[in-house]
This record gives structure tokens, C-alpha cells and sequence, in this order.
């Protein structure tokens, strides 16, 4: 088991150092960068003083070199002259946009994407792990066929639709501010009480409408599992040896229908992150997703790269959570440790 | 002497979409205390339904529409009970069901739960039937591990189902079903997924645990050999209803319904006339076609030499373990062990063994599917002798043609979603063999010649049943005209009566086409009726190889001894010796005693005994005994 761990830990390593470089890859494809883009565009306009700001932080962070030595200096595997240090060091470079390090344009929004995006997959889960029960053990009953109705409605129904409506009647309804993950007075304004009522009140139209995009098809993943695993045998022999119905569906299908359900919280959370994005701009709500959208349009590199290398670590974390789970979970897994035939 | 259980008249019906399927039609039948009665029938004749009603598992499409099942509890001074009216799921009923009467059933592989430990599993129905505490029913269990036969039960409290073997899975299913000490059994096809050294084991078991306990058992099987063993009183079941019972002497000496004369007929025996034929339950006509029988004959001398000859070839598997840094080589499984053999044109060779002896992964180097380690296959092309390990791409290309593999599930084999024309064209396509019209003309003869009827050739393989799945299984694996035809266990999933038809076909075939089979099977009468010759595998090992009379007559090898002995026979007079099986250590070649054993030190070869009868031994051990004797 402790092996097993080990492996999985170091193996993290080498996965996020190539994400990196892809990550970083992609953000350079396109051609030019943000400071030489306003370079060009200042010295149009003849403004020599920020002209030459611009060029000394290009300077200043390596924007000048060549791309391998810029991933090295982004990374800290290189040593660069100038202010910056690099990832590894804990310094993430600087927003050209924002006129900002990253780590402060990043901060709160991250924070809060973070707890937005684990509330969501909560919500997904305890709202699909019931429903997709009943939905099984009652196969083909008016109540099955109810939730199928009700989560391909939810498939069907764009998001941002979604948001706006339910954002007009909470707001009809409660008196809730429009908008945002809190109420306007508290915005920059450091942490209370109040303000963190107000951010739980605010966040239960996002998290409602990021986990019910997951929900529908984690309650049809959860349906058919539980489906395949009443048939089999194993559920008879309980049956046989005298258990009472409810408890049998919990001791053995349930328990064996997990898998599938853990194993999923890998791939929830980057689609959920990437997805609510949309969202997140509609509902104007501090997290990274329209963060990324912004800095990728404007090519600031660093808060770009940065952004994703957090996404990526959350995945791989997740991943990693997920494989702990089922390790946990399943005996298979944890005693074969991988072994193959 | 009371009656533990007594069924009178039930029926039960399943509600499916198509309608109303009565599945038991008027039943009645009795299990006599401290007996065992056996139910016989072919599938789908409604007696694994009788057994469900019993415990009152029945599938949610099922119910009992009429009759009672009574039950009289010995331990409440044998009070009735009528199972047939209690609620299935209510708390009266599953107090009976893994308390009173418990079962276990033939699939061991997937009746236990993977994810709890054994020692959970069987102590549960401890906890739910009586009120004992953690501590005491975990050594109840183990007590009753160690009764059942594991090795170290206390171990085996915390070890997970599919950390055993097959054998000891079935022991703890039955550990699981006797904890609560129940007063009747109820074992429904315990053995039939279990290779033959261990039925008989599990037998025994079952034997000593009804004496030990005082309870009535109640046997379902297919297998008329399973029932002469241990029965002492049968039911034969056939549609849904009872054809005949009897206590085993009337049903085996004076069977007077013609169901049942014609299933003992069915069943292959080893006191076989030389000749005798097995009559199935329903003949098949096979029809040969011109098209098929339009093949070139040998050159003249081509047949000096066998078609195939296998020559010391070996296989090892690497079992990898998960290491630190990826996949490290671990401990190496020796698949198989130089094994050789020859098959002349036109012969059967029978391959005998128990799963797990390197029979299958034998045959899939013959395809050249899987890459010996180390051996020699030659394959005798109408006089050319082919290296079949070094044929080139093309050259495998019309190797496959000659040799062709029939399957053993007959379920899994066949493509779903492709209709039968399609799944017998499919080879004609592949080796681009005639037009359309001559392939259509070749795909009708195939049917014809194994006895399907020409306008199922548009269905689909779901709606015929295992036997007619298997023809056309058979019926593929012919489109090419092989010489070489690889039969896996070709008949290891069919019932009895089935088994004889596909049985009877692959013979007749076999000399209207002049084929070769290499017939792999863990049934020894199965292969006693169709082989040639016999090779008996064991631990990737071929231990011994004869013609069929000389080994029967003679076996040389303790394996094939014990294998021979551990075959039930459907006759009352020849029973199993249970005391004399050699407890699971059969199949262990260090077990063996001298001059057979193989452990580090000795190395045995294949010794000729004369007349083509070869047994593995020390050279000068065997001659030792040979002088001996």
C-alpha cells in the first residue's frame, strides 16, 4: 500500500513537469507577445517614456530570449537577472494587463474557484448519488422515468440560460443581489462575518447551476452501474443468506456502483472548472474562469500559463484523490497494485 | 422418517414482455430428512426455478401462482411452514432463507462479493440468524473453514474472494451457506464450473457435512454421473414438470419414462461398445453438399508424416509487479513445460486436463495466436513440412486457412450484430474465395451440413439457442475447408443432450471430410468418445499420451489415475471412491510419488512404454518399476 502511494506520488511529478510545457507551448503558439504587441502600438502613438517602461520589463522578464530559456526562467529551472524568480520559487511572473504579480491578480479568485467548483461537485453528488439509486432499484416506475425527464431537461438546457433565469427570480424572491459572489458593499473590503454570509448566500445560484450540468449524466452513470451490478450474482447470494432488501442494496451493489462514481472525480473537476467559465462571465463571478478567458485573448502570458498550470495541478490532484478513494474502496485495486498478467 | 421439505403441485409463472411463461407446471415432490434428492433436467426444463421458489428468491417477473412449499423445520419439532404464502421478502421468510435453508450456487467466480473478505461474507449469515457478537461469530467461522477444508482458516477470515482458486471459493460458498447449521441444503449445480478432481472433492465434502449436521440436501444437476453419486432419491424434471421420481435404484435400473431412457442414453459413457453411437434427445440431419466435398486428395506419400507435430515447446509468463519506477519482472507462472505431441491426418487427439494446465495457451501457439519461448511446430502441408513459427506474414495468411479453432462459449464467440450469413461469409471474404454467388451457395451447403435449416440465415445469433450457436460456431470454422480443425472445449457449455448431437456431428464430419482434430476438453468420457489418442495434461505438463483403449485400460501416470477415478458415472454400482481421492494434491507434480515427481531435483522425460503409450517419468525410475513388476 505504501508502495502504492509512493508510485502514484512520484508519478505526479513528471506528469505535471509535461503539462507544463505544453501548457506554456500552447500559450506561446500564437505569434508576438503582450509586451511587444504594445511596443508596437505605443510607439504609433510616439510615447517614448512607456515605450521604454515596456521594454525593460520585457527585459525584466525574459520576453527577450529565446523560448526554451523563457520556459526554463517560467519555470526556475534557469537563473534570470532581473526580478524573477520563477515557479518553483513561488513566484509567478507578472500580469502585463492587470500591472500586477500574478499571485495578486490570482489570489481571492482562486480561492474562491476552488471552493465554488468543490461545492458544486458536492451538490452534484448528493443530489445524483440518491436519485440514481431510486432510479435503479425502481427501474422503468413513474418516479424513473420522472428524473430521466428532469435530467435530460437539464442536459438540454444551456447553462447561462439557466443562470439568468434562476438569477431574476432569487432576486425577485430574496432580495439577492444580481450578480457576482457577493454583495457590493463588501467588495474589497477584508474578511468578516458578514462578507462570508454574503459570499454563502451568493453561492448557492453557481454552485446549483455548475453541479446540476454534471448531475444528469452522473445520475445515468450511476443508474446503469447499480443496473449491472443488481444482476449479478453475489446480490442473489446475499439475498439468499436472509438480508434484509435495504440493507443488501448497501452493503454490496452500492458499494460496488462506487467505483465508477469515485473514478469520476478526476474528470469532474477540470470540465466543471472549464465549463463554468461561460457562466462565470454571466453571473460575473470572481473566479478564474473568465480570468483565463481575458488573459488568453490578450496574450498575458504569464497570468494564462499560470492559470492552467493551477487547473492542471487540481486534475492531477483530483486524480490523485480519486485513486486514494478507490484504492480504499476496492481490494482489487489495492491488493493487485497494478500487477498485470 | 419425516420430510424436511414437501412441494405439492406448484406452479410458477414469469410475466415478461412476450407474455405469460409458465416455468414450473404442477410440481410436487419431497426431501426426506437427513437425504439427499436430486432434480434433474436439461436447461430451461424449470429446476433452478423450483429451487428459487424454495428460497423465495424468485426475479421480481416471477411468482407462484398455485401449490404450497412446506417446509418442517426439525428444529421447531418439524412444524409446516408454507413458503409459498409468505411474503418473499417479509421477516418470517428471511429467517428461513440462509438460516434454515440455505444454498449455494454453481457459479463460485461471482457468488461471493470481491470487495468484502471471506470472514465477512460468512459471518454475516451468523449475525443475521443468530445473535452472536463480532468476536464469536468470526471463530464460528472459522471453525467452519477449517471444516470445509481451508488450509488456514484463520487466514482466510481476511483474505479476499478472488485471492482463491475456484475449489476453495466453492468452500467458502459452502462454509457460508452451513454457519447457521440449516436443515436443508440446497445445491444447485455445485459443481458443474469446477474441474472433475475437484467436483469430487466438493462432493465428499458436501457428504461428510450432511452427515456431520443431520441435514437434508436437495442436489440440482444436469449430470446423471453427479446424481448416481450422491443421490438417494431422484426427480427428473422436464418442462416445468416432473417426468419421473424414484428412489436412484428405480430411476437408473427400471426408468420407465422415455425422457429419462433417452437422457441416460445421451450422456457419454466409458463402457461404450466400440462403435456405439450416443443417441441425442433430438437427432440433427446433416446434409453434405457437393461444394464441400470437392477438395483435391493428397499427393501420394504425402502422409508419411503426421500433419502436426509440436516438438518441446515451452511458455513462461512474467507476472509484473508494480515497482517503484513502473512494471519490475517479477515471479515467471510456466504456462507450459516442453510439451510434445504429433496428430496424423485424418485423427483426433484428445487434450485432457484441468483449467489452469496450459491446454488453451497449448492451442494458441498451434495457431501461432501466441509465440513460444522456446519449441518446434511443423505443420505438414500435403507433403511439404512447414516451420509454422517461421512463416512469414503471408505464408500465416494460408496457414489459417488449414487450421481453424471452434470456441468454447458459444455465446461470446459470435458477433452479435452480425446475422449468421454474415458470420459464415466472413471467412470466404477474408481469404477472398469465389464470388458472391458461389460464397451464398457455399454459406447454404454449411448450413446444411450442420443441420441448420437454410432460412435462419438472415437471423441474428441471439435467437438460437447454445446448441445451435455452437453449430454454426462449427459451421465457420468449416467455411475454409480446414485440414487442422482446434476444438476448445467445444461442448463444456451445452447440456447433456445437446452435448451428444454437437458430439455426433463433429464425428460424422470428422470422416465425411477427412478432418484432424485436436480435441481439447477437461471431460474425460467426452473425449474417451470422440479421441484417437489421449494426451493428459497437468501443471503445463504432458504427463502421459496413448491411443484411448491403452489408456483407459492401462493408465501409467498418478494424475491420470486420480483424473480417471474422480469421474462420476451415471451407474449406482461403480461409485466414486471419495476416501481415495488424494486431497487436492493430484495435480501438484511434487506430490507425485517416484519416479514421477518433478520438483527441482528431477526432471522426468517422456518415456515410451510401447504401442504409442508414452508417460512422463525418471527413465531409471521407470525401468526400476518396470523390473519390479
Amino acid at each position: 500500500m505504501f508502495t502504492f502511494l509512493m508510485h502514484r506520488v512520484l508519478v505526479m511529478v513528471p506528469t505535471l513537469l509535461v503539462i507544463s510545457v505544453i501548457t506554456f507551448l500552447i500559450i506561446r503558439l500564437p505569434p508576438g507577445d503582450y509586451l511587444s504587441n504594445q511596443i508596437e502600438e505605443l510607439k504609433s502613438q510616439g510615447e517614448q517614456a512607456a515605450v521604454e517602461k515596456a521594454e525593460f520589463l520585457r527585459k525584466q522578464y525574459a520576453l527577450d530570449e529565446p523560448i526554451l530559456t523563457q520556459y526554463g526562467i517560467w519555470m526556475g529551472f534557469l537563473p534570470h537577472q532581473g526580478r524573477y524568480s520563477g515557479i518553483l520559487q513561488g513566484d509567478f511572473g507578472w500580469s502585463f494587463e492587470f500591472n500586477r504579480p500574478v499571485n495578486e491578480v490570482v489570489g481571492d479568485r482562486l480561492m474562491l474557484t476552488v471552493v465554488l467548483n468543490f461545492a458544486a461537485i458536492l451538490f452534484t453528488y448528493l443530489v445524483a448519488f440518491p436519485i440514481g439509486v431510486y432510479s435503479a432499484t425502481r427501474q422503468y416506475s413513474i418516479g424513473d422515468y420522472g428524473f430521466t425527464f428532469l435530467g435530460y431537461l437539464g442536459l438540454a438546457t444551456p447553462n447561462f440560460l439557466l443562470a439568468l433565469v434562476m438569477l431574476f427570480f432569487f432576486n425577485l424572491w430574496f432580495g439577492l443581489s444580481i450578480g457576482g459572489l457577493m454583495d457590493p458593499t463588501y467588495e474589497g473590503q477584508p474578511w468578516s462575518w458578514g462578507k462570508s454570509m454574503s459570499v454563502l448566500s451568493h453561492m448557492i445560484i453557481p454552485t446549483i447551476i455548475i453541479g446540476t450540468s454534471g448531475t444528469a449524466a452522473m445520475i445515468r452513470r450511476l443508474r446503469a452501474n447499480l443496473l449491472d451490478e443488481l444482476q449479478k450474482q453475489y446480490v442473489v447470494t446475499g439475498r439468499a443468506k436472509g438480508l434484509p432488501p435495504t440493507r443488501l442494496l448497501i452493503k454490496y451493489p452500492i458499494r460496488m456502483a462506487l467505483n465508477p462514481f469515485v473514478a469520476d472525480i478526476g474528470n469532474l473537476l477540470p470540465s466543471i472548472v472549464s465549463g463554468s467559465a461561460i457562466v462565470s462571465v454571466v453571473l460575473s463571478l470572481p473566479t478564474v474562469g473568465p480570468l483565463l478567458l481575458q488573459s488568453l485573448q490578450s496574450l498575458d502570458q504569464y497570468l494564462a500559463g499560470s492559470i492552467l498550470f493551477f487547473l492542471s495541478i487540481l486534475t492531477v490532484i483530483g486524480m490523485f484523490i480519486s485513486d486514494l478513494l478507490l484504492a480504499a474502496l476496492d481490494p482489487r485495486i489495492r491488493l493487485a497494485g497494478g500487477a498485470t498478467r | 422418517m419425516g420430510n424436511v421439505l414437501q412441494i405439492n403441485d406448484l406452479k410458477v409463472e414469469f410475466h415478461v414482455n412476450e407474455g405469460v411463461i409458465r416455468a414450473v407446471d404442477g410440481v410436487s415432490f419431497r426431501v426426506p430428512e437427513r437425504r439427499t434428492v436430486a432434480v434433474v433436467g436439461e436447461s430451461g426444463s424449470g429446476k433452478s426455478v423450483v429451487s428459487q421458489a424454495i428460497m423465495g428468491i424468485l426475479p421480481k417477473a416471477g411468482r407462484i401462482t398455485a401449490g404450497s412449499i412446506n417446509f418442517y423445520d426439525p428444529a421447531k419439532g418439524g412444524a409446516a411452514t408454507d413458503i409459498a404464502s409468505l411474503p418473499q421478502d417479509g421477516p418470517e421468510m428471511r429467517a428461513i432463507r440462509g438460516g434454515r435453508i440455505s444454498i449455494i450456487f454453481q457459479e463460485p467466480m461471482t457468488s461471493l462479493s470481491p470487495l468484502h473478505t471471506v470472514g465477512d461474507q460468512v459471518s454475516e449469515a451468523l449475525k443475521l440468524h443468530r445473535r452472536t457478537s463480532t468476536k464469536e461469530a468470526l471463530s464460528l467461522t472459522e471453525e467452519m473453514l477449517r471444516l470445509v477444508g481451508f488450509p488456514n482458516p484463520n487466514r482466510a477470515l481476511r483474505t479476499y474472494p478472488f485471492e482463491l482458486s475456484g475449489g476453495l471459493r466453492q468452500r467458502a460458498m459452502i462454509a457460508m451457506a452451513l454457519v447457521c447449521r440449516p436443515a436443508l441444503l440446497i445445491a444447485d449445480e455445485p459443481t458443474t464450473a469446477l474441474d472433475v478432481t475437484i467436483q469430487a472433492q466438493i462432493l465428499k465434502l458436501i457428504r461428510d457435512l450432511q452427515d456431520e449436521f443431520g441435514m437434508a440436501v436437495l442436489i440440482i444437476t444436469h449430470d446423471l454421473g453427479v446424481v448416481a453419486n450422491v443421490a438417494d432419491e431422484v426427480v427428473v424434471m422436464y418442462h416445468g414438470r416432473v417426468m419421473e421420481s424414484g428412489t436412484l435404484d428405480d430411476i437408473f435400473r427400471r426408468a420407465e419414462h422415455p425422457y429419462l431412457k433417452a437422457l441416460l442414453r445421451a450422456v457419454p459413457r466409458f463402457d461404450m461398445q466400440p462403435g456405439e453411437r450416443l443417441v441425442p434427445i433430438r437427432e440433427i440431419e446433416s446434409e453434405m453438399g457437393h461444394l464441400m466435398q470437392r477438395k483435391e486428395p493428397w499427393p501420394e506419400g504425402a502422409d508419411a508424416a503426421p500433419l502436426l507435430d509440436v516438438k518441446g515447446l515451452s511458455k513462461r509468463f512474467s507476472i509484473r509487479r508494480a515497482g517503484m519506477f513502473g512494471g519490475k519482472t517479477g515471479a515467471e507462472n510456466v504456462a507450459v513445460d516442453d510439451v510434445s505431441f504429433f496428430i496424423h491426418r485424418g485423427e483426433c487427439l484428445g487434450l485432457v486436463g484441468e483449467s489452469g494446465c496450459g491446454k488453451t495457451t497449448t492451442s494458441k501457439m498451434v495457431m501461432r495466436a501466441m509465440r513460444p519461448d522456446t519449441g518446434q511446430i511443423t505443420f505438414n502441408d500435403r507433403g511439404q513440412m512447414r516451420d509454422v513459427l517461421a512463416l512469414n506474414e503471408q505464408e500465416l495468411f494460408d496457414y489459417r486457412r488449414k487450421v481453424q479453432f471452434i470456441f468454447q462459449d458459444p455465446y461470446s464467440s459470435l458477433n452479435p450484430r452480425m446475422t449468421v450469413f454474415d458470420i459464415l461469409s466472413e471467412p470466404l471474404i477474408i481469404h477472398k474465395l469465389g464470388d458472391a454467388e458461389e460464397r451464398f451457395e457455399r454459406v447454404k451447403e454449411l448450413m446444411q451440413l450442420v443441420g441448420l435449416d437454410v432460412r435462419f440465415l438472415r437471423r441474428y445469433p441471439h435467437s438460437f439457442s447454445g446448441g445451435q450457436r455452437q453449430r454454426i460456431g462449427i459451421a465457420r470454422a468449416l467455411a475454409l475447408q480446414p485440414e487442422l480443425l482446434i476444438c476448445d472445449e467445444p461442448v463444456s457449455a451445452l447440456d447433456v443432450s445437446i452435448q451428444a448431437q454437437v458430439l455426433n456431428l463433429l464425428k460424422d464430419l470428422k470422416a465425411e471430410l477427412g478432418l484432424t482434430y485436436l480435441f481439447i476438453s477437461h471431460n474425460l468420457a467426452v473425449v474417451d468418445y470422440i479421441a484417437d489418442r489421449i494426451a493428459v495434461m497437468c501443471a503445463g505438463r504432458l504427463v502421459e499420451m496413448a491411443p484411448r483403449e491403452a489408456l483407459f485400460s492401462n493408465p501409467t501416470h498418478p494424475y491420470t489415475k486420480a483424473l480417471l477415478s474422480a469421474v462420476p458415472h451415471p451407474d449406482p454400482d461403480s461409485k466414486l471412491d471419495l476416501g481415495a481421492l488424494m486431497e487436492g494434491r493430484a495435480s501438484d507434480p511434487r506430490a507425485w510419488p517416484m519416479p514421477f515427481t518433478i520438483n527441482g531435483s528431477t526432471r522426468p522425460a517422456l518415456v515410451d512404454l510401447g504401442g504409442g503409450h508414452f508417460v512422463r517419468a525418471d527413465p531409471d525410475g521407470m525401468h526400476a518399476v518396470g523390473r519390479a513388476a
